[in-house]
């Protein structure tokens, strides 16, 4: 890839690596699949095999390189193995030189339709009015073997939804036992919220004790949500809130959009995974009613402003070093619960979202000569972490939450169809203004490399007045999604380092704990950064059958296209940036900026519903304090 | 003491034989007397232990401690007749004995030399009291190989172990052979894992010996889930050390250092033993660093298993060992490839360990002269359900199910009629008389829709219901089914909920169908063997038994007299005496009546306790079918014999 000249600009800044080296040699391999000699890597499962010769093997509980346990058995394809046709779990059996696969043969659909026919059978069949309806898995398949009826009747689930919090809603009566939450969370996450607990028909797949996940150290990453490929986990939907707030006349609702929205949006309206949609957002958002279309890439820029002198502050005084990044919320909770001692090290600042709360009810209103009180912000994330976060009491100045409603990428296309536009029909508009102005340095907040990218440049420029060259970085020591790199700051040579998924934050803590130096580091919570979050569209439906996450890489690179297309590429460049310090909030790290735009955190303890005082320990029950109350 | 070579070994034969010798029928004039008490959990259960410490107190009071030897030994297998006691010389059995009849053993049997008649083994067909095990048919008509030390040694004590041969194939392996020398005599003597599948054990042996990551580990199987089998338990508390040998030979083939016990927590004895083998074994530098004083290390850790019987599973037991909840995976990867810690692992079931060593000991060639074309060896079977003789037997393979029904197992109490056996446990089949006289092996247990397990058989009679037993077993693996893939964790599930309406008459026909569907479904698409396996009730007894289906579905009604929704007690006039105590014990009030008239029942207040039948001194309370009380209640008459006429009306 060419960087283009004006760029300081990134050159391994990619969501993707998490799960594939592209560069590794692979050998090849010859099998049978229904007749048809194909070649596959070596390596591959006879699923991956098959998929890649364009034979589509239905499956449930696969998820590339993440759950590959065969357990739902939907898979199941018959292998010849020693003249006979045995019954394997495709996405469990190796694709070998010379094996024989039959993956539709009549035994292969009668046992898959049965093993359908089961999970529906104690699956809280609503389709109509489920929140996955035309994007579920099991409905798709269900769909495409025909089923028509369910000769397996009998006892159905009848538990309790769990959805006392604000960002996930657990409906134990829709899981199928997939356990691709429990992998995601333990594997990739390495949060391991998840386990199975009972057996047999009673098995559930749930948080110890089968408690709310506002109870347990979750860290509302929404990665499970992602995972699931039924309604048996969803974001907590605010949908109505927000329409209810368009619909009153008395109030101002202001909305932001995240980085990542205009290039993943797109996906829920048949584009391309990788589409910018940036114009058609904009102009959807406006149709909807907002009374102001702004971007959260602004206060991005504003983040970075204030993080890279907190940066050289630290420096300067040589403690609360390493500082770490604060901008995903999943992150923050994931260090809260596991790594409380060095809560100090978080940069103070709050996520660009609530910055831009803050401000919007502040600034913008006296601008505007608005009343506070009548302005409602609905924050456009690609995270079920972000309601969480706007339900913190710190999250707030005085009587006001800084960001009223978050709602993720899904919602919106939601309330885009619910107001009958047609998206793909609209015409390209742009932001409002100030706070609708970002450089390219804010964008590029939505994937992983892109925060600490910005903030060292700009600290960079801030410290030598000079534009800083092209950031490698080298992958450390073999841990894809762990990144490293030595930057010169002021006369000093600086370690920074990048963590994507809390799987590779954990790794990273854990060599601090051991005593290893870095100065600066960059942690998201998801894979790939806000471009992976668990608020951003899936994909389960026959248009979009994805059999892994890799589809992340795409979403990335179209952020990094925004990022190069735009004149305007560092913060401290930015035009409005500059007026807000002049106007309003002094310089950066002022008092009012303080005040403002930042915050604190709190040690919530790995186990936080489980009191290990005494002599055996017992459930306290405890429920999270300090929050908005849940709606 | 070290044991450094055979030498040593051979040292501590010779000091323990005359003793072992004596208690194998040689009247060597030892001039000393041994008394062995059964010390399996069965007679523990049943009070052997304080029969021991009543012993040595009798002994001491009548100063006998010289000439007398009391101790443990493992079990014997007639457990029906337990607490057992033996007496050497003489392998004087006695069965049955109380803590209260030591006194009279020792004053009778020992001061006086008198055997003590009324506790002796009686002949069930002769009444004829039977005071050698030698002469008792339970025994002659075994083949004791793997139980060979049962019952003779004293579990507790290395050495007599050793002087049994033991541990001499251990130091023969190490000090003089090649680990392919070994293997290769173990693929030849054709010995089958016995944990229930069958997998060539030497070839097992050769695929982890040829993998070349390492470490590598040897895990011993004696999660021992079946209920009521007790054949690994059995082993592990009556010969230990004959199961560690052979993990010891086998870390030695494939190259580990490192073994895993794999034991149920709610088989405490076996622990006990275990512990304490491992403990002698160490000290005498059998096991741990330096084997025999070569470089050779190897050392066994026991792990409790929480009572999950799908731990069996040889990959859930993995996940079990290494901390992790008990589920299975796929296979490929085997465990010789990816095991314990995910390194190469030789998984075998206790009986297949306590095999090796007398192979190893007595060649393949003899090996190969007990069993089958396919299936070599013996097997150790343990006994239950409607039979006289419930325990545990071992017998060629190949030995028919009649012989060992009818034969060993003393057939069926109380005079009823055999209704079918089932093997393998709660997922096996349940085999009809007609196949009764196969020879039995892993294929022919397979080709009639059963399987051989690690050993269970369970007998049934006539009274027993096929519908309700096939329920029965489906809701254990139900509960056991670790909750993993679809078939089992809701398929087992249907298949029940089926099997449950129809015992209660509300089945359909085309539930049969459904039911042998969904069953082969399940048998086809499941991830372990206990879902490959769960359906075999159903299948086998729907093959067999069909007609027990269809009373149970068009005439609502249970041939046995078992299910409770599909029949209900009456009052015989004719027998009535109206004495009234079935009234009495009747806790439910459904029993009405006046003097000098026939008792009543009201079906709709009847729980089917059977309560009254207990009580009922002329046995006037009998059993009909549940469509006949339906028809005398709408006539509104609770019970008699009017059901005649009902019947004809339809």
């Amino acid at each position: 890839m060419k960087t283009p000249e004006f760029s300081a600009g990134p050159v391994v800044r990619r969501a993707g690596q998490l799960y594939d080296n592209p560069e590794k040699k692979v050998e090849k391999i010859r099998l049978t699949i229904d007749g048809r000699e194909i070649e596959a890597d070596k390596g591959m499962n006879v699923l991956e095999a098959a998929h890649a010769a364009g034979i589509e093997i239905p499956s449930l509980c696969y998820l590339r390189h993440i759950n590959e346990i065969g357990s739902c058995r939907v898979c199941l394809v018959e292998v010849e193995i020693k003249g006979a046709r045995v019954l394997q779990a495709s996405c469990a059996f190796p694709a070998t030189e010379g094996l024989v696969v039959h993956t539709s043969s009549a035994r292969v659909r009668r046992v898959r339709k049965t093993m359908v026919e089961l999970l529906l059978s104690d699956h809280h069949r609503e389709c109509t009015t489920c929140i996955r309806n035309l994007n579920c898995e099991l409905q798709n398949i269900a769909d495409n073997l025909g089923i028509r009826n369910i000769k397996y009747t009998g006892e159905m689930k009848q538990l309790p939804i769990h959805n006392k919090n604000s960002f996930i809603v657990r409906d134990y009566n829709k899981c199928i036992k997939c356990r691709r939450c429990e992998a995601i969370c333990s594997k990739v996450q390495e949060v391991n919220v998840y386990s199975a607990i009972n057996r047999g028909y009673d098995t559930v797949i749930a948080p110890a004790f089968m408690q709310d996940l506002s109870q347990v150290a979750c860290i509302t990453c929404g990665q499970c949500v992602i995972a699931c490929p039924t309604a048996s986990l969803a974001e907590k939907e605010c949908i109505d809130s927000v329409w209810e707030a368009l619909e009153d006349p008395d109030k101002y609702v202001i909305v932001q959009t995240a980085p990542s929205i205009q290039v993943t949006l797109g996906e829920l309206f048949g584009y391309e995974v990788g589409t910018v949609v940036t114009g058609k957002l904009v102009a959807a958002l406006r149709r909807l009613g907002f009374y102001k279309v702004f971007s959260t890439d602004f206060t991005a820029d504003l983040t970075i402003m204030e993080e890279a002198h907190e940066l050289l502050e630290r420096l300067e005084r040589g403690d609360k070093l390493p500082l770490l990044s604060s901008c995903s919320p999943g992150w923050v909770k994931f260090a809260e619960h596991f790594y409380p001692e060095y809560l100090e090290n978080l940069s103070t600042c709050k996520s660009p979202h609530e910055m831009f709360g803050a401000l919007t009810k502040t600034y913008f209103a006296g601008k505007q000569g608005l009343d506070p009180e009548k302005i409602v912000v609905v924050a456009i994330m690609p995270c079920t972490a972000k309601k969480f976060e706007a339900s913190r009491l710190e999250m707030g100045t005085g009587k006001f939450k800084d960001v009223d409603w978050v709602i993720t990428t899904r919602e919106l296309a939601r309330m885009i169809r619910q107001a009958g536009i047609d998206f793909r029909d609209l015409p390209d508009e742009d932001y409002d203004t100030p706070m609708g102005i970002a450089s390219g340095a804010g964008a590029i907040f939505g994937s992983t490399g892109g925060v600490i990218e910005a903030a060292v440049r700009t600290a960079y420029y801030l410290t030598s007045g000079r534009e800083m060259d092209v950031l490698d970085y080298e992958e450390l020591r073999g841990f894809s999604g762990l990144k490293e790199a030595w930057v010169e700051l002021k006369g000093r040579r600086i370690k920074v380092a990048i963590a994507h998924g809390t799987g590779n934050a954990r790794k990273l803590m854990d060599r601090l704990r051991a005593g290893e130096q870095f100065d600066y580091a960059e942690i998201m919570a998801c894979p790939g950064g806000c471009v992976g979050g668990g608020g951003q569209p899936i994909f389960g439906t026959r248009e979009h059958k994805e059999i892994s996450l890799d589809y992340r890489h795409n979403r990335a690179d179209a952020l990094d296209r925004i990022d190069y297309s735009k004149k305007l590429r560092r913060a401290h460049e930015n035009p409005a940036v500059k007026k807000i310090y002049e106007e309003f909030l002094g310089r950066p790290l002022s008092d009012m900026s303080k005040k403002l735009l930042h915050t604190y955190f709190t040690p919530r303890g790995e186990s936080p519903g489980f009191d290990f005082g005494g002599e055996k320990g017992r459930f306290a029950g405890h429920v999270e304090e300090n929050l908005h109350p849940v709606t | 003491m070290k044991i450094e070579n055979i030498g040593d070994l051979k040292a501590l034969k010779e000091k323990h034989y005359p003793l072992i010798k004596q208690r194998l029928g040689h009247r060597n004039g030892l001039g000393l007397t041994q008394i062995m008490v059964c010390s399996g959990s069965s007679c523990v259960s049943t009070e052997s232990q304080a029969i021991l410490r009543e012993l040595e107190r009798e002994l001491d009071e009548h100063g006998l401690n010289e000439n007398v030897r009391v101790m443990k030994t493992g079990c014997l297998g007639f457990c029906q007749h337990g607490p057992v006691v033996m007496v050497h010389p003489g392998e004087i059995f006695y069965c049955r004995v109380k803590p209260e009849d030591v006194k009279e053993l020792v004053q009778t049997h020992l001061l006086e030399g008198r055997l003590v008649e009324r506790m002796l083994y009686q002949e069930d067909l002769t009444g004829k009291r039977i005071p050698s095990i030698n002469d008792i048919h339970f025994f002659k008509a075994q083949e004791r190989i793997v139980l060979q030390n049962c019952g003779v040694i004293n579990p507790e004590d290395i050495e007599e172990y050793i002087a049994r041969d033991g541990y001499h194939t251990l130091a023969d392996a190490i000090l003089n052979k090649r680990p392919g020398e070994i293997i290769d005599t173990i693929s030849k003597s054709g010995l089958r894992g016995r944990g229930g599948a069958g997998f060539p054990t030497g070839k097992k042996w050769e695929m982890t010996a040829a993998q070349d990551v390492t470490p590598k580990y040897v895990v011993c199987n004696a999660d021992e889930g079946d209920p009521g089998a007790f054949m690994d338990r059995s082993i592990l508390e009556g010969d230990p050390h004959s199961v560690l040998e052979a993990m010891a030979i086998a870390a030695y083939c494939i190259g580990a250092n490192q073994g895993y016990i794999y034991v149920r927590a709610e088989y405490p004895v076996a622990v006990e033993r275990l512990e304490i083998a491992i403990g002698q074994a160490r000290e005498t530098g059998l096991l741990g660093k330096g084997l025999l004083g070569t470089l050779f290390n190897f050392d066994i850790e026991l792990r409790l298993g929480a009572g999950a019987f799908v731990c069996g599973e040889e990959t859930a037991l993995l996940h079990s060992i290494m901390g992790a909840r008990g589920e299975p995976r796929p296979r490929p990867p085997y465990p010789a490839q990816e095991g314990v810690w995910g390194k190469p692992t030789l998984i075998n079931n206790v009986e297949t360990y306590a095999n090796i060593p007398i192979i190893l000991r007595r060649g393949w060639e003899w090996y190969q002269g007990y069993g089958t074309a396919t299936t070599k060896g013996t097997k150790v079977f343990s006994l239950a359900g409607k039979i006289k003789n419930t325990g545990l037997i071992e017998v060629p393979m190949g030995t028919s199910l009649r012989t060992i029904v009818f034969d060993i197992g003393g057939g069926i109490p109380g005079g009823k009629k055999f209704k079918a056996i089932q093997t393998g446990g709660p997922s096996g089949g349940c085999i009809p008389e007609k196949f009764l006289d196969r020879p039995i092996d892993y294929e022919s247990l397979k080709e009639i829709g059963s399987i051989m397990g690690s050993g269970g058989m369970i007998v049934m009679s006539e009274d027993n219901c096929m519908v309700d037993l096939a329920r029965f077993y489906l809701e254990f693996t139900q509960d056991e089914s670790c909750g993993r893939c679809t078939p089992c964790r809701v398929g087992t599930k249907r298949l029940l909920e089926i099997l449950k309406r129809i015992t209660e008459g509300h089945g359909e026909m085309e539930d049969l169908d459904i039911l042998e569907r969904l069953s082969l479904d399940i048998r086809d698409a499941s991830l372990c063997g206990l879902g490959q396996t769960a359906p075999n009730p159903v299948l086998s007894t729907l093959s067999y038994f069909r007609d027990e289906y269809i009373a149970h579905v068009r005439n609502k009604t249970c041939p046995a007299g078992v299910c409770k929704g599909l029949f209900s007690y009456r009052v015989d006039e004719e027998k009535c005496i109206a004495c009234g105590l079935c009234a009495k014990a009747c806790a439910a009030g459904a029993i009405s009546g006046a003097p000098k008239q026939p008792y009543r029942i009201d079906p709709a207040k009847c729980v089917k306790c059977a309560a009254c039948v207990a009580k009922c001194p002329k046995e006037a309370i009998v059993k009909g079918s549940d469509k006949e009380a339906k028809i005398n209640e709408n006539a509104g008459i609770f019970s008699g014999t009017g059901s005649q006429e009902s019947r004809a009306a339809l």
